[in-house]
């Protein structure tokens, strides 16, 4: 072992984290190096399929295990929030200031960072009850592409991580809200095999009271 | 040219997964004959792997210098083709020891092509399914569903 390069001994400002031999962390490099860079969808499957593993110990029920999934999801869109805005041109990089503009980097910019297209669809409620609730749509989520959630769990959907990261970004932009994974595509296509695209899931953003307010204030000018 | 059914039996010889894809193909069997058949078979195999004909080791000394990888003998491969009048099967065991089990008409070509397949399904839509527990019999929609929609196909080819 003693010819192994050891790099930094563990100083005392370190934990137990591994550091680089060079010294050089995955803060030294440009935030636009990795813009285009694709892993792999196999390894991400397995990685996710242990994180739900993880989070189903001790859980008391689906919506507590949702609950967890959302949590591991909200600080990475919190930061992911400040990274693809930095990757804007100068002119357009100020965080978005409405729910529309907010909604379209999420379902432009987020959705094609994470999983290389769009989202699908961007629905407005249509229940004049609850003008807080908007809608985004995708027909198959990454995450759920190897996933059968089985019968006595019906009500789960695992693109609550997702959902996670949207809230992530809801929050950090100013925008506070509750989002919600639900799958759709069983009822909606009403066949034996679930329709076109059993995996539908829409993801259900509902924003605070006090941002609805602030909205109508500004008059959805920003 | 049809593929019947597909079994998947387990490293301890259970069965974990059967499928009928042609309901005029092969007469019904109950689960309990298909139990047995996943158990003879993974016996049978277990004893024609070891009846292979032992190959001479190459000279440790000569090839010493290249890892111990490279000389590591092939795994001794088993039983891997049953063939009857009406049927073929056809066995591909796994690096794990996973029998994938295919009963197909004893005209269909490329059943190795179609088995990797399935077990190319199998390897994603169970294995990477959370809710899949190693061992136990596979119940997963994903599974079935792409399955069935693959064997269809070549059915109808």
């Amino acid at each position: 072992m003693a010819n192994l390069p050891t790099g930094k001994p563990p100083g005392k400002d370190q934990s137990g984290l591994r550091y680089p031999s060079n010294g050089k962390t995955i803060y030294h490099r440009p935030l636009n190096r990795t813009k285009t860079a694709e892993l792999s969808q196999a390894s991400f499957a397995y990685l996710f399929s242990e994180m739900i593993s993880y989070a189903q110990r001790r859980v008391t029920g689906i919506q507590d295990l949702e609950q967890r999934l959302n949590v591991q999801g909200h600080p990475l869109g919190l930061k992911l929030l400040d990274l693809l805005l930095i990757r804007e041109p100068p002119r357009t990089q100020t965080r978005p200031l409405n729910i529309i503009a907010l909604l379209h980097l999420i379902k432009i910019n987020l959705w094609t960072h994470l999983f290389g297209r769009q989202a699908d669809r961007l629905e407005k409620s249509s229940n004049p009850e609850t003008p807080d609730e908007y809608m985004i749509v995708d027909n198959e989520p990454l995450v759920n592409a190897y996933i059968s959630v089985p019968k006595e769990m019906s009500q789960l959907n695992c693109a609550a991580y997702v959902a996670g990261i949207i809230e992530g970004v809801c929050d950090g932009a100013g925008f506070p809200a509750r989002v919600t994974a639900h799958s759709v595509g069983l009822q909606e296509g009403g066949g034996g095999d679930g329709g076109m695209w059993p995996g539908k899931t829409v993801f259900l953003v509902k924003f605070e009271a006090a941002v609805l307010e602030r909205e109508a204030l500004i008059g959805g000018k920003g | 040219m049809t593929v019947f059914a597909l079994i998947i039996i387990n490293k301890a010889g259970g069965l974990i997964y059967n499928k009928t894809f042609h309901e005029a193909g092969l007469n019904k069997v109950s689960t309990n004959d298909l139990l047995v058949l996943a158990g003879t078979f993974h016996g049978v195999h277990a004893i024609t792997s070891k009846l292979n004909p032992v190959k001479p080791t190459p000279d440790r000394s000569s090839t010493a210098s290249n890892s111990g990888l490279a000389n590591r003998p092939e795994p001794p491969s088993g039983l891997e083709v049953l063939e009857s009048e009406n049927f073929r099967l056809q066995c591909f065991n796994t690096m794990t020891g996973t029998k994938f089990l295919l009963f197909t008409d004893t005209t269909q070509a490329n059943v190795d092509v179609t088995i990797r397949k399935v077990y190319d399904l199998y390897s994603d839509y169970v294995m990477k399914n959370p809710f899949y527990q190693l061992e136990m019999p596979v119940r997963c929609d994903m599974f079935d569903r792409k399955l069935l929609s693959y064997i269809r196909e070549i059915n109808n080819r």
